[in-house]
C-alpha cells in the first residue's frame, strides 16, 4: 500500500456526481444540483491540492529526482495471459500539475455557471455534463497507461460533443458539435494506430516503464520503416496527430472556432483550459520517447506548433466574433506550448522548453479561462457575440473590465503578470535551439498583444452603441470566479515552476533571461501601442488599413479558406467518388440481394398457402399416404438388399 | 382349438382393425366417430404388443405392460379429446369436421 491510494477519489467523486445528477435531472431543483455539483468538484479540488502538497512538499524529490507513483491500480480488462488493460492513477510531476489546473478551472467554472446558467432549462443537464467532463479529464491526466489515456481521451471528446451541442435546438450548435466530434475522432484514429504500433514494438502500455530512458535499450524497435521513418518516429508522429486533433493544431484546428457555439463556461473549461491542452499533455507524457527515440518527430511537433501559432494569430486579428477571437487565440497559445515542447531536449538545462511549455499550459489555463468567463459575462450583459455591437463597456461593467484587462495583459506578456514569465521561458528555449521557431514565436507574441488589445479596446472603449438595456456587472456567483482567476493570473507567474516540473524529474533552476525579456516585452508593447492607436478611439484608420491589404485581410478573415478546403475535399472528392458509389452498392447490390431473398420467399408462400386448408382430414390423408409410400419404399429397399 | 391360432392370424386381425380405424378417421365427418376410429387404431396396436409378447418372448411381460400403458393413456386422451369436442361444439354449434376449418393460413 502506498501514500497515494486515496487519489482514486479524484476521478471517482465527479463520476458519482454525474450519475446522481443525470438520473435525477428532471427531479432535482436547481439549487440542489448546484450545491451537489459544486460540492463534489470542491471536494475533488481539495483532494488534488492535498495530493500536490503531499507530492511536492511532504515527499519532495528522492535523490534529486521526483519519483513516479502508481497511486491506485486495478486490472480492468484481461486480454489473455500477457496482455491486460489497467485503470489507475499515476502520480508524477505533470499529472499533479494538471490535477491542479483541471480542478481549479473546473471549480471556478462550476461556481460561475450557477450564475450564468441560472435561467436555463437545461441547468441540471449542464451540471451533469460538467461532472462527466471533470471525471473524464481527471482520469485522462492521471492515466497510468496508454490505453487508459485513450479511453478517457474519447470520453472527454464525448463530453465536449455533448456540451458544444448543449443548445441542441440551435442548428449551428448541432453542426458544431458534430464537426468537433468527427474531426477529433478522425485524428484519434491515428492516435490508436500510433498506440498499437508503439505498444507492439515496446511490449508495454505502462507509462512508467514506457517513458523510462533506462528501458529504451531493451525495446525491440528494429524493423522496416515507412516513408523512411524509423518505427518510433512513425508511431510518435501518429500519436502526435491524435494530440493535434484534440489540441486543434493546423490543419485539424477547424473544429475549435465552431465549438464556441457551446455556453461560455464550457468554452472556458473545455475549449480553453483543459481538454484542448490534452494534446500538449500527451506529448509531454511521452516526452522522453519523443526526445530520445525520435527527435525528428519532436521537431515536427515544434514546427507544427510554431506554424499553427502564427497562423491562428493572424486569423485572430481579423475576427469580429468575441469568442472566436479567443478561440483563435487559444489555438495560437497551444501552438506556443507545442513549439515549446518541440524545441526542448531531454534533461537538465536543455529541458527548458519542456518546463516552459508546462508552465505556459498552467498560466494559460488561468488567464484564458478568465478571458472566456469575462467574455461570457459581457455576452450575458449585451446579448450579442459581435464585437462591432459592443464598446464603452468599462463604464457599465467595472469589475468585469478590470479582470478582463488583467487577463489581457497576462496573455499579452505584460511584465509582472503570469503570461510574461511563461512566454519568456518558451522564447528563451526557442532562441537556444531553433532560430526559425524563435522568430515565429516572437512575431506571435506581438500579434497576440495586438489582437487581444484590439478586442479589449473595441469592447471596453471605442464608440458606445445604443444599448436597449443598460449592461451591468453580473451577480456574485459570476464575479467571484473572475476575481479569483484574475488573482491567479497575476500570481501563478511567480511560482518557481522549474522546481516542480522538469523533463527528467530533477528540479530545474531557472532565472529570468533579461535580454529575452526585454525583446519580448518590446514586441508586445509594440502590439499594445498599435492596438491603442487604432482602436482606443473610433477612427477610420482600421478601415484604411484593411483597404490597403484587402487580399490578406479577406484571406485571414475567412480563416484562409481551410473550412472550404475541407468541405471541397469531403463533398467533391470523398462524397462524390467514394461515399456515393459505396452507397449505390449498398442500396442496390447488398439491399437488392436481401430484397430478392425476401421476395422469393413471399411469392412462394403465396403460391403454396392453399395447402393449409384447415381441413383436418386432408392433412391426415396426406400423412397416411406419405407413411404408406415411405413404408413401401423401405420394404422395397430391404427386399432388394 | 384356440391353441391353433398363430402370430400371423393375430397380425391379420390387428392390421384389419388398424386400417378400419384409418379408413374411419379419413372418411367420417363426425368428430366422435373419428375419435372412435383413433381408439380402434390404438387397440390394433395393443393387440400387436400382446401378440408379439405372447408368441415371441413369453418369458417376460414387457409387451403386456406396454399394452396397459397404452390403455391408460388412451383413456386420458379420450377425455381430453371429448373436452375439445365439447369446446368445439359450443363454439361452432356443430361437431362436423368440415365446419371446423378455421386453422388455416
Amino acid at each position: 500500500m502506498n501514500a497515494f491510494e486515496y487519489t482514486f477519489l479524484i476521478p471517482f467523486v465527479p463520476l458519482l456526481g454525474f450519475l446522481i445528477i443525470i438520473f435525477n435531472f428532471n427531479r432535482f431543483p436547481k439549487k440542489l444540483t448546484a450545491v451537489l455539483a459544486t460540492g463534489f468538484i470542491g471536494f475533488t479540488f481539495v483532494v488534488s491540492i492535498y495530493t500536490a502538497w503531499q507530492y511536492f512538499f511532504q515527499m519532495g524529490p528522492v535523490n534529486g529526482v521526483y519519483p513516479k507513483f502508481i497511486g491506485f491500480d486495478f486490472e480492468w480488462l484481461k486480454l489473455g495471459d500477457h496482455l491486460s488493460v489497467h485503470m489507475g492513477t499515476l502520480i508524477d510531476q505533470a499529472s499533479v500539475m494538471m490535477l491542479i489546473v483541471v480542478t481549479t478551472v473546473s471549480l471556478m467554472v462550476h461556481i460561475y455557471s450557477i450564475g450564468y446558467m441560472h435561467d436555463d432549462r437545461g441547468f441540471n443537464r449542464f451540471f451533469a455534463f460538467l461532472q462527466l467532463f471533470s471525471f473524464s479529464m481527471l482520469s485522462l491526466v492521471m492515466a497510468t497507461n496508454v490505453f487508459q489515456i485513450y479511453i478517457f481521451w474519447e470520453l472527454v471528446g464525448v463530453s465536449s460533443f455533448l456540451l458544444i451541442g448543449f443548445y441542441y435546438e440551435k442548428p449551428s450548435a448541432v453542426a458544431a458539435s458534430k464537426k468537433a466530434f468527427i474531426v477529433t475522432r478522425f485524428a484519434d484514429l491515428f492516435f490508436l494506430l500510433g498506440i498499437l504500433l508503439l505498444s507492439f514494438h515496446v511490449g508495454t502500455f505502462d507509462f512508467i516503464s514506457l517513458t523510462n530512458p533506462e528501458n529504451f535499450e531493451s525495446f525491440n524497435l528494429s524493423g522496416y520503416a515507412l516513408f523512411g521513418l524509423s518505427i518510433p518516429a512513425l508511431a510518435l508522429i501518429l500519436i502526435f496527430i491524435g494530440g493535434a486533433g484534440k489540441s486543434a493544431m493546423f490543419p485539424l484546428h477547424i473544429w475549435l472556432p465552431d465549438a464556441m457555439e457551446g455556453p461560455s463556461p464550457v468554452s472556458a473549461l473545455i475549449h480553453a483550459a483543459t481538454m484542448v491542452v490534452a494534446g500538449v499533455y500527451l506529448v509531454a507524457r511521452l516526452f522522453a520517447n519523443y526526445a530520445l527515440m525520435a527527435p525528428e518527430a519532436l521537431a515536427l511537433v515544434g514546427y507544427v506548433g510554431a506554424f499553427t501559432s502564427l497562423f491562428a494569430a493572424v486569423i485572430a486579428v481579423t475576427q469580429i466574433d468575441f469568442k472566436r477571437v479567443l478561440a483563435f487565440s487559444t489555438i495560437s497559445q497551444i501552438g506556443y506550448m507545442m513549439a515549446g515542447l518541440g524545441v526542448s531536449h531531454y534533461g537538465g538545462e536543455e529541458g527548458l522548453g519542456y518546463m516552459a511549455s508546462m508552465f505556459h499550459l498552467f498560466t494559460h489555463a488561468m488567464f484564458k479561462a478568465l478571458l472566456f468567463l469575462g467574455a461570457g459575462a459581457v455576452i450575458h450583459a449585451v446579448h450579442t457575440n459581435s464585437i462591432r455591437e459592443m464598446g464603452g463597456l468599462r463604464k457599465y461593467m467595472k469589475t468585469t473590465h478590470i479582470t478582463f484587462l488583467i487577463a489581457t495583459l497576462a496573455i499579452a506578456g505584460f511584465p509582472g503578470l503570469s503570461g510574461f514569465f511563461s512566454k519568456d521561458e518558451i522564447i528563451t528555449a526557442a532562441y537556444q535551439s531553433n532560430p526559425l521557431v524563435y522568430y515565429a514565436l516572437l512575431v506571435v507574441a506581438g500579434l497576440t498583444a495586438f489582437y487581444m488589445f484590439r478586442l479589449y479596446f473595441l469592447v471596453f472603449w471605442n464608440t458606445e452603441p445604443h444599448y436597449h438595456l443598460k449592461p451591468h456587472d453580473p451577480g456574485k456567483a459570476m464575479l467571484i470566479p473572475l476575481i479569483i482567476l484574475a488573482l491567479l493570473s497575476i500570481l501563478t507567474g511567480y511560482i518557481p515552476f522549474g522546481q516542480f516540473i522538469s523533463s527528467d524529474g530533477q528540479p530545474l533552476h531557472t532565472h529570468l533571461h533579461l535580454d529575452m525579456a526585454v525583446i519580448s516585452t518590446l514586441v508586445s508593447f509594440t502590439g499594445i501601442a498599435l492596438a491603442w492607436m487604432l482602436y482606443k478611439k473610433p477612427s477610420d484608420m482600421p478601415q484604411r488599413l484593411i483597404a490597403s491589404a484587402s487580399t490578406l485581410y479577406r484571406w485571414a478573415y475567412n480563416k484562409f479558406y481551410i473550412d472550404e478546403v475541407y468541405l471541397f475535399v469531403t463533398r467533391n472528392i470523398i462524397f462524390a467518388y467514394i461515399s456515393r458509389p459505396i452507397a449505390w452498392f449498398d442500396r442496390h447490390i447488398v439491399d437488392g440481394t436481401m430484397n430478392a431473398i425476401g421476395w422469393v420467399t413471399v411469392t412462394t408462400s403465396h403460391k403454396i398457402k392453399g395447402l393449409q386448408s384447415g381441413q383436418l382430414q386432408k392433412y391426415a390423408f396426406a400423412f397416411v399416404s406419405a407413411v404408406l409410400v415411405i413404408s413401401a419404399l423401405l420394404v422395397y429397399y430391404l427386399l432388394n438388399n | 382349438m384356440w391353441q391353433d391360432i398363430t402370430l400371423q392370424d393375430v397380425l391379420i386381425v390387428s392390421t384389419l382393425m388398424f386400417f378400419s380405424g384409418v379408413y374411419g378417421f379419413l372418411t367420417r365427418r363426425n368428430l366422435i366417430t373419428m375419435l372412435m376410429s383413433v381408439e380402434l387404431m390404438l387397440n390394433a396396436v395393443n393387440i400387436n404388443f400382446v401378440a408379439f409378447n405372447y408368441f415371441l418372448h413369453p418369458e417376460n411381460m414387457h409387451g403386456m405392460f406396454f399394452a396397459l400403458f397404452v390403455v391408460v393413456i388412451a383413456a386420458a386422451e379420450a377425455s381430453v379429446a371429448i373436452a375439445i369436442i365439447i369446446g368445439i361444439y359450443r363454439r361452432f354449434k356443430s361437431i362436423n369436421i368440415e365446419d371446423v376449418s378455421n386453422m388455416k393460413y
